[in-house]
């Protein structure tokens, strides 16, 4: 019987839920790394014992967890991660410039295929690599030496890279993601770079279809259609057909088109999910109803998703890392909320249950489908 | 043997008790007791001192024998209760700080 593995990262720790393909029975274990904040926690895609996990806090700075059992134990690894060159600047709040400086990896990307290559995002935005399993990390530092980046800037949560997506029938293709001055690709294994920010329009910058300077909070893509990229950004649900080369608006019917997370169904490729958040200035959900929306037209069409999920009184807020979907016959979906509570559903959305209902304010939810 | 005392966070990730106990060669110092705390406990490593930078995290301070001793010169002889052991080097968490995505 397969079984599924949900790797959580919180505000005060991680922790490992297991439970079979029923996915009705779980077993919570943790927390590892206690009173530490985890803002992610992914497994390896070529081998599923090796996850890695990154741990921090601001007193202390950063720590990377890798485990060769699943979770079941974990060894600190290589935390050093040095920018490459001379320091660049990146603009302050203020507009000055401000040097770039290491503070927390946002994201961890395993490799496809190779247990020991992770990439890591990192703010201030940069994207590192270990082909060591962790031991060592190396900056692909094009990315931060972009001729646009010493003009960016970061939104409320810092200048952070947070989303990194591999493809698996190109491995030199790389898309990134960051918080806010765009999103941008490589065809070269992250040797050179490309804004594709095409067809974003932002209020919130004084060009508001500028190349660079948009709050992307998350991109999805499902790995059988590569060039069909989904974006939830600061407002605005975008889908791009060309790889980023140009973006269109699928808000659609939404009641609104703030949010952080978007995913795509492991099985339907035009199957997306978003969970509407009411507004930048609010950051929790609508009408004090959590509801998941999901279209099955690749956006414009969406339909509320609400059996099982609380429909009064919820003023949760759910993180750009904090969905996922796995990959058994009848797709499941999780999220997890800044109340602790991770939600899963077996039925590719019809259906939810509260998983777990107390944990510290969940920063990133993972799956892996084991068999 | 010198007695450093940890923060909670981390005693969790060294898998520590409250106070650990070092050897210090030579002169015992600031810099010979992080030295040695590290060489212990590599997990440490980056968690107390910048990994790179090596400077003293902004959010962290050194006290010993009711001294805050967090910008005196790394080199200076500790206080010869802390040298032998009869005070421990308190590693001191600030308490403010910290950040939720």
């Amino acid at each position: 019987m397969a079984k599924v593995r949900l790797l959580v990262g919180t505000h005060k720790g991680a922790f490992v839920l297991t439970s079979d393909e029923r996915r009705r029975d779980w077993k919570v274990d943790g927390p590892h790394f206690a009173g530490w904040d985890v803002y992610h926690v992914k497994g390896s895609p070529a081998d599923p014992n090796r996850l890695y996990a990154a741990q921090s806090r601001g007193w202390f700075g950063q720590v990377v967890q890798r485990s060769d059992d699943g979770g079941a134990t974990w060894e600190p690894v290589g935390n050093q991660f040095q920018y490459e060159g001379a320091t660049s600047t990146h603009k302050w709040y203020d507009n000055t410039d401000h040097p770039y400086e290491f503070l927390r990896v946002w994201h961890l990307e395993p490799s496809l295929t190779d247990p020991d290559t992770v990439y890591a995002g990192v703010e201030d935005a940069a994207l590192f690599r270990t082909t060591d399993a962790g031991k060592s990390w190396q900056e692909l530092s094009a990315l931060r030496t972009h001729p646009t980046a010493s003009t960016w800037a970061p939104g409320a949560g810092g200048l952070c890279l947070h989303t990194i997506i591999l493809d698996k029938d190109n491995p030199n293709r790389i898309v990134t993601a960051i918080s806010s001055a765009g999103a941008f690709r490589s065809d070269d294994a992250g040797n050179t770079w490309r804004t594709i920010t095409k067809g974003l329009h932002s209020n919130y910058i004084p060009d508001p279809d500028a190349e660079v300077g948009h709050c992307v909070h998350h991109i999805a893509m499902h790995p059988s259609r590569p060039n069909v990229l989904f974006m939830q950004k600061h407002w605005d649900v975008m889908r791009s057909d060309n790889s980023g080369d140009t973006w269109h608006e699928v808000s659609g019917n939404l009641p609104s088109d703030f949010g952080f997370v978007i995913d795509v169904h492991a099985h339907e490729p035009e199957t997306i999910y978003v969970v509407p958040i009411k507004s930048d200035s609010d950051h929790f959900v609508p009408d004090g109803k959590l509801r998941v929306y999901r279209s099955r037209t690749g956006g414009n069409e969406w339909e509320a998703l609400t059996k099982g999920l609380p429909q009064e009184d919820c003023y949760v807020n759910v993180l750009r890392d904090a969905m996922t979907v796995d990959s058994l016959d009848s797709c499941g979906v999780y999220f997890g909320t800044t109340g602790g509570q991770v939600y899963g559903s077996a039925d590719g959305g019809d259906s939810w249950n509260a998983i777990v209902h107390d944990l510290p304010a969940v920063l990133s939810v993972e799956v892996q489908t084991l068999s | 043997m010198i007695r450093v005392e940890l923060p909670a966070n981390l005693r969790t990730l060294a898998n520590v008790g409250r106070v650990v106990e070092l050897s210090v060669d030579g002169p015992v110092t600031q810099r010979s007791v992080l030295d040695a705390l590290e060489a212990a406990y590599p997990m440490l490593r980056g968690t107390i001192r910048d990994a790179v930078t090596h400077k003293r995290r902004p959010m962290l301070r050194f006290f010993a024998c009711e001294e805050d001793l967090s910008d005196q010169p790394l080199d200076s002889p500790l206080p010869e209760e802390v040298a032998h052991g009869r005070e421990p080097y308190l590693v001191v968490g600030a308490i403010a700080g910290g950040c939720l995505r």
